[in-house]
């Protein structure tokens, strides 16, 4: 039986539980070997036994930045080395109520800072199909985890494109929620307006059942809602009516291969009574410079909280000034001291309109810009990233070339809106994402039709090991 | 073009100690990544409204009501420098 867990869904294991064929502490013990044995550097910290209480559903991989009463959750960061909150996020929470065990913590981007997992304080991942490329990031760890068999099923952030870009270079399922799906209490903060939790996932299927359970209002996030009418199982095996807008296939930086495998994903959605057609959005391209003003400025305040004093690494001799700033120095690593620079920079005295003002109103025009396609179409789709996975080590030399990996999954949370990548095929090997946007709270009909295009598409692939 | 001191008086704000070298190369690299931002200003933006947040809420209340709060020995726990009664820090010194 337990070999044959590999080959599951979890949602399929679920149902083997659930019929006395396995039980979950068996499921549990099985990932945990599978877990302990990544030699991907995905995980940062797997169980060290499997619980009494093993729960009712397969045990999840969490993104470090997870507050888990505990558990190390140091967000991949050396600032926080070491450290064990006290609590547990609500997203995840959530989870262990509807009998989800937390199986691991995954590696990540610095404070999810990062589009390739390279900016980890404790190294890189290695992506599962190529181990000289990224797994993407800055959910790099969640999603080589569920690509490469060692984790079911796993949960991340995504800020510019932190689930859904390292989802598409390692051939899974990532899903973006609306802001405001879920709850961000227990979440190590990154950009605070920016910020969601979901689900990534071999399968539509099992993003749905991860999404039901993480949704939801939460007293202590005051910017919660859930999702109003919840997430019901897709079921969709058409797209009949359907309209979809597609976008950025002009991009200059779009490779050919990529393209190739998303034209052939449009023609499936035509085949399976959905209708295609062109729609421009005039202001995505302004979307990465917004984001980068945005962000990091979010960011520099939330990270003012890493001063040495009440958790994490401490260094320097001398007086608290001089303490707070060689803590910061040595606790940070270069990617996180950038953005903290850029994002005070721009909020400082003299600059704060010319950049903040400026990219909150550009955060204006792209939410207008996808407001008015979604008059038009039902869904905004588009290439998840415009180039399959790329080599380690490539893109960390220039900070803008790795900012550009999100140019097509930055303008959704810009503008709150959800969603999701599914793989759709192999470009010189490696997997290329389709991505599919609708309005806020459509996370229903967005799972429906990537269900129905799921199975058109039959990606398979994990390169299970 | 982001000068040298600049670069020194944003992280000084930031609480941020900078080497010499990294001075010398954030100052190269802000400056290329503001640029990049800079491109926004060929968009006409007179009279748009900034978004700072994508939720249709305002003002969530809740009932004030006292409820415990995390022990002091669990809040102490994971602090470097701490007595039974406080975080201990240097001196703020006299400069």
């Amino acid at each position: 039986m337990s070999e044959e867990l590999l080959g599951l869904t979890a949602a399929e294991q679920a149902a083997r539980i659930e019929a006395g064929d396995v039980s979950a502490g068996e499921v549990f013990d099985y990932w945990r070997g599978r877990a302990a044995a990544d030699d991907l550097g995905a995980y940062l910290w797997v169980a060290g036994e499997t619980p009494d209480d093993a729960g009712t559903l397969p045990p999840i991989a969490v993104k470090d930045l997870f507050c888990v009463g505990g558990v190390p959750s140091m967000a991949g960061s050396r600032i926080l080395d070491g450290y064990r909150p006290p609590y547990t996020a609500t997203s995840v929470r959530n989870l262990q109520d509807a009998g989800v065990r937390v199986l691991g913590k995954t590696n990540q981007d610095e404070f999810a800072m990062g589009s390739s997992n390279e900016n980890s304080g404790f190294g890189p991942v290695q992506n599962p199909w190529d181990r000289t490329r990224v797994p993407g990031g800055s959910s790099g760890g969640s999603a080589a985890a569920v690509a490469a068999g060692t984790a079911p099923w796993a949960i991340g952030t995504d800020t510019g494109g932190s689930i859904r870009q390292p989802a598409s270079l390692c051939g899974i399922v990532g899903m973006k929620p609306t802001y405001g799906a879920v709850s961000r209490y227990g979440m190590i903060a990154f950009a605070s307006s920016l910020d969601q939790c979901g689900p990534l996932t071999r399968d539509v299927t099992d993003a749905a059942i991860l999404l039901s359970h993480l949704q939801g209002r939460d007293p202590c996030d005051s910017t919660s809602l859930g999702i109003p009418g919840g997430v019901p199982l897709p079921s969709a095996e058409r797209l009949d009516g359907l309209r979809f807008g597609v976008w950025g296939m002009e991009e200059e930086g779009l490779e050919p291969g990529v393209a190739e495998q998303v034209n052939a994903t449009l023609a499936k959605i035509e085949e399976l009574g959905g209708s295609v057609e062109r729609i421009e959005l005039p202001h995505a391209k302004y979307g990465i410079p917004a984001y980068y003003v945005i962000a990091p400025a979010e960011a520099s305040s939330n990270l003012a909280r890493y001063d040495g004093v009440r958790y994490g690494h401490r260094s320097g001799n001398g007086d608290l000034t001089s303490m707070y700033e060689q803590t910061r120095h040595d606790g940070f690593g270069e990617e996180v001291r950038r953005r903290i620079m850029i994002g005070t920079y721009a909020l400082s005295s003299g600059y704060y309109e010319a950049y903040y003002g400026t990219a909150q109103k550009v955060r204006t025009k792209i939410a207008e810009d996808l407001a008015a396609a979604f008059e038009k179409v039902d869904f905004v789709v588009s290439p998840t990233s415009a180039t399959v996975a790329f080599k380690l080590g490539e893109r960390t030399q220039d900070p803008l070339a790795m900012y550009l990996s999100d140019y097509f999954t930055v303008p959704m949370p810009l503008a709150g809106i959800p969603a999701i990548s599914i793989p759709c095929g192999l470009s010189e090997g490696l997997p290329v994402g389709f991505q599919i946007a609708g309005p806020a709270f459509s996370e229903a009909r967005i799972l429906d039709a990537a269900h129905a295009l799921e199975k058109s598409i039959g990606f398979e692939g994990v390169p299970v090991a | 073009m982001i000068e040298r001191e600049q670069v020194l008086h944003v992280a000084r704000l930031a609480r941020l100690r900078l080497t010499d070298d990294e001075v010398e190369r954030m100052a190269g690299e802000l400056s290329k990544i503001l640029e990049y931002v800079e491109t926004m200003n060929e968009l006409d933006l007179e009279g748009v409204e900034p978004t700072s947040h994508v939720v249709d809420l305002t003002n969530v209340l809740r009932e004030d009501v006292p409820r415990p709060s995390w022990p002091r020995e669990v809040v102490f726990y994971q602090a470097p420098d701490a007595t039974e009664s406080g975080f201990r820090v240097p001196s703020p010194g006299g400069s």
